[in-house]
C-alpha cells in the first residue's frame, strides 16, 4: 500500500497545507515536524508561485512572502530531504503547472521522488491535460492527485476512475479561503466517486474550524485545511510552530474522532 | 488547430477543474453558433451599424513620401466605436454569452480599451459588467476607468502582484471560478484556455478579411507585409489570419521591449521569454529560472503582459510570422511622428507597430506596400506620453 493510501487506513485523515518558505524555510521545517507530531496524517507542501490563480488572498499573500524571501524550488527539495529523514507520513507537493514544467518536468519529478515526496497536486492541470505530467509521475512513482469540484458533475466518474493516491474534493466554487458555510452537496459527490473507485476522498477549500473539519470527514475520508493555518503563520511568523501545532492538534483530534 | 485547442505544442486548457465545464459549455455554444446564419447576421449588423465597420484602409501618403520606401497603409481600427479593435471580439462574445443565457460579463483590462469595450457591450445588451484592472493601470488610464463607470460597469482595482494586466487576468479567472452559472468571462485577447484563443481570433479575423478586400481595391494585389503590435496578440492575429496561407505576405508582430530587451524592464515575450504554462495555456512567457512569472514593463499598459497567445507562439515556431521588439523610446517617437505627419493620434500600443513599419518600409521599394494595423486611438495615452517627455498635464 502506498504511503498515501496508508494515511487513510482505518481512520479519517487530517491534511494540513503549508506554504514552503513562509516566512522562511527553517520555520516551515519546524511547523511541518510539529504538525506531524500533532496528528497530521499527510501534509501538503505548497511550492510558492508568483501568480497562483486558484488561491484566495491568504495563500496568495503567503506565496508572495515566501518568494520575496527568495525561496526556490531547489531549496524546497533540500527541505523535503531533511523532513523525510525524520518523518514517515506522506508528503505531497501542491504547486502550479509552470513551477514543474519550467524546471523541466522530468527533472522536477526525479528530484521530488529522490527527496521523498509521495504525490503531486497541480490545481491548474485538469483531467484533459494530466497525461504529460502523469506519465512522468508514474515513472518516478508519485501519485498525481486529481481534483473534483462542485461543477464537475458529468466529469466525476471519468476523473474518479483514473484517480490515484486520494481524490481532492473542492468543497465550494471559487478560490481557496475560509468560508462560514459550505453549501455544496458533498455527500452526493462522494457517492458518485464511490461508484467508480475505492480511493479515499478528502475535502478541502473553506474549512477553518475543528467542527467544519469533522463535518467534512463525516461525509468523506478526510479534511484538508490550508488558509486557516497559513493565516496563522502569517500572524505569528517565525514563532508560528507552537500556536499552529496546537491548532492542527485540535483539527486532527476532531477528524480522528469521526468514526471510520 | 488540433484537439483540445492546440497550436503545435501551444495552447491547451490549464485551468482549475472548477472551470472545466464552463469552458466546455462555451466551446459547445461557440461551435453551435459560429456557422449559424442568424447569429452571423446579427453580429454583422452589430459590426456595421454599431461599431462602424468596415474600418478604413488609409493610405498614409505624407509618411510614405517622407520615408521614401514602400507605400504605407493604415488599417484604422482606431475609428471603431470605443476607439480600438477590442469591440470586434467583445460584440461577438457578448452576443454569444447572451445566447448562452448569461446575464453578467466580467473582463480584465490593461490599457482599459477592452474594459471599455466590454462595458459598452454590457450596456448595449443590458448585462451586468465587472472589470478587473491593475491598480497601477487605473492610475495610468484614469480616463478609461471613468468611461467604464459611465457605461455602468463596476471597476475593481487589482492590487496583487505587479498590479497590472497579468494580475487583472488572474483576478478575473478567480472571480469566474466563484460565479459561473450567470457569468461569462469576456477574455480580451487570443490567450487563456481553449476555446478563447480560437473564439477571439475568429471575431478579430474580420480585420484581415477587410484588409484583403480593401488592398485588392486599392492596389489590386496583396500587401507585402502586415505589421501589428502584440501583447496577448488579438489585433495582430486578426490582422494576420486571412494572410497565413498567402506565404508571400510577410507577417510581423511588434512586441513591447520597454526599456530594451537586454534589460529586465521589458514585455517582449518571444524575444526574452521561454516555454511555460500560465493563464490556461502553454506558450512563451517572461519568467525566471524557477518558472516564477516576471514583472514585465512597457510604457503601454496594453502590451504590458508576460505572455503571448498560443497561435502566435506557433506562428513563431514554424517561422510563418516574425516577432520583433520595439522600445518605449521608439514607440513614443512614432506616436509623435504620426501625429504630426498624418494628423492621427494612435494608441501607444499601435505606435509600436508604426515604429517598426517606419524602419521596415524604408528597406522596401516604392512599388511595395505594407499595412500597419492602428489598433486603437491614442487619446488615452497623451498624459503618459507627456510624462515620458517630462511634462505633467492634467487628464
Amino acid at each position: 500500500m502506498s504511503r498515501i493510501r496508508n494515511a487513510f487506513s482505518g481512520k479519517k485523515a487530517f491534511i494540513p497545507f503549508i506554504t514552503c518558505g513562509d516566512p522562511d524555510l527553517s520555520t516551515t521545517e519546524e511547523i511541518v515536524l510539529a504538525a506531524a507530531e500533532a496528528g497530521a496524517d499527510l501534509i501538503e507542501l505548497g511550492i510558492p508561485f508568483s501568480d497562483p490563480t486558484a488561491e484566495g488572498p491568504v495563500i496568495m499573500a503567503a506565496d508572495e512572502r515566501a518568494l520575496k524571501n527568495g525561496v526556490t524550488t531547489d531549496q524546497i527539495f533540500e527541505l523535503v530531504k531533511r523532513l523525510r529523514s525524520r518523518l514517515d507520513i506522506p508528503l505531497v507537493f501542491m504547486t502550479y503547472a509552470n513551477v514543474v514544467y519550467s524546471y523541466g518536468s522530468e527533472r522536477f519529478l526525479e528530484n521530488a521522488a529522490q527527496a521523498g515526496i509521495d504525490g503531486l497536486i497541480l490545481p491548474d492541470v485538469p483531467y484533459e491535460e494530466k497525461e504529460e505530467f502523469h506519465a512522468l509521475c508514474q515513472q518516478y512513482e508519485l501519485d498525481l492527485i486529481s481534483m473534483i469540484a462542485p461543477t464537475s458533475e458529468n466529469r466525476i466518474a471519468r476523473i474518479a476512475s483514473e484517480a490515484e493516491g486520494f481524490l481532492y474534493i473542492v468543497s465550494s466554487l471559487g478560490v481557496t479561503g475560509m468560508r462560514a458555510d459550505i453549501s455544496t452537496d458533498i455527500g452526493s459527490m462522494v457517492k458518485l466517486v464511490r461508484e467508480n473507485t475505492d480511493i479515499p476522498c478528502a475535502v478541502g477549500f473553506g474549512i477553518s474550524s475543528p467542527e467544519q473539519a469533522a463535518a467534512m470527514a463525516e461525509i468523506s475520508d478526510g479534511a484538508i485545511v490550508g488558509s486557516a493555518i497559513v493565516s496563522m503563520i502569517g500572524t505569528y511568523g517565525k514563532d508560528a510552530a507552537g500556536p499552529v501545532s496546537e491548532f492542527i492538534r485540535s483539527l486532527a483530534d476532531a477528524v480522528h474522532a469521526v468514526k471510520g | 488547430m488540433t484537439g483540445n485547442g492546440r497550436f503545435g505544442i501551444h495552447g491547451g486548457q490549464y485551468i482549475p477543474e472548477t472551470l472545466m465545464n464552463a469552458v466546455i459549455e462555451l466551446e459547445e455554444a461557440y461551435n453551435r453558433y459560429k456557422d449559424d446564419p442568424v447569429f452571423n447576421q446579427e453580429l454583422t449588423e452589430l459590426f456595421n451599424d454599431y461599431a462602424g465597420r468596415p474600418s478604413r484602409l488609409y493610405y498614409a501618403k505624407r509618411m510614405t513620401e517622407d520615408l521614401g520606401g514602400a507605400k504605407i497603409y493604415f488599417k484604422r481600427e482606431d475609428l471603431n466605436h470605443t476607439g480600438a479593435h477590442k469591440i470586434n471580439n467583445v460584440l461577438g462574445q457578448a452576443l454569444l454569452a447572451k445566447k448562452m443565457g448569461k446575464t453578467r460579463l466580467i473582463a480584465e483590462t490593461g490599457a482599459g480599451q477592452h474594459g471599455v469595450a466590454t462595458a459598452t457591450a454590457a450596456a448595449l445588451f443590458g448585462m451586468e459588467c465587472v472589470v478587473f484592472m491593475g491598480e497601477e493601470d487605473t492610475k495610468r488610464q484614469a480616463l478609461n476607468v471613468y468611461r467604464m463607470k459611465l457605461l455602468g460597469a463596476d471597476v475593481v482595482p487589482v492590487t496583487t502582484g505587479t498590479a497590472t494586466l497579468k494580475d487583472a487576468v488572474s483576478q478575473a479567472m478567480r472571480e469566474w471560478t466563484a460565479r459561473i452559472s450567470d457569468t461569462h468571462y469576456c477574455l480580451g485577447s487570443v490567450m487563456g484556455p481553449h476555446p478563447f484563443p480560437t473564439i477571439v481570433r475568429d471575431f478579430q479575423a474580420v480585420i484581415s478579411k477587410e484588409i484583403k478586400e480593401q488592398m485588392r481595391q486599392a492596389e489590386g494585389k496583396l500587401p507585402d507585409a502586415v505589421i501589428a503590435c502584440v501583447g496577448g496578440g488579438s489585433n495582430a492575429i486578426g490582422s494576420f489570419y486571412h494572410f497565413i496561407n498567402d506565404l508571400e505576405v510577410k507577417l510581423i508582430g511588434c512586441e513591447a521591449a520597454g526599456r530594451g530587451i537586454d534589460t529586465f524592464e521589458t514585455a517582449a515575450t518571444i524575444n526574452t521569454g521561454r516555454l511555460g504554462i500560465f493563464h490556461g495555456m502553454k506558450s512563451y512567457f517572461c519568467q525566471d529560472k524557477y518558472g516564477q512569472i516576471a514583472p514585465v514593463y512597457s510604457i503601454s499598459a496594453g502590451l504590458d503582459y508576460p505572455g503571448i497567445g498560443p497561435e502566435h507562439a506557433y506562428l513563431h515556431d514554424i517561422g510563418r510570422a516574425e516577432y520583433v521588439a520595439v522600445t518605449d523610446e521608439e514607440a513614443v517617437n512614432a506616436f509623435e511622428y504620426v501625429a504630426r505627419m498624418e494628423g492621427i493620434i494612435v494608441a501607444i500600443e499601435s505606435a509600436h507597430a508604426l515604429a517598426y513599419a517606419m524602419n521596415y518600409s524604408k528597406v522596401l521599394s516604392a512599388d511595395q506596400c505594407v499595412v500597419v494595423t492602428v489598433s486603437g486611438r491614442g487619446d488615452k495615452d497623451c498624459a503618459s506620453v507627456a510624462r515620458y517627455r517630462g511634462e505633467e498635464i492634467g487628464e
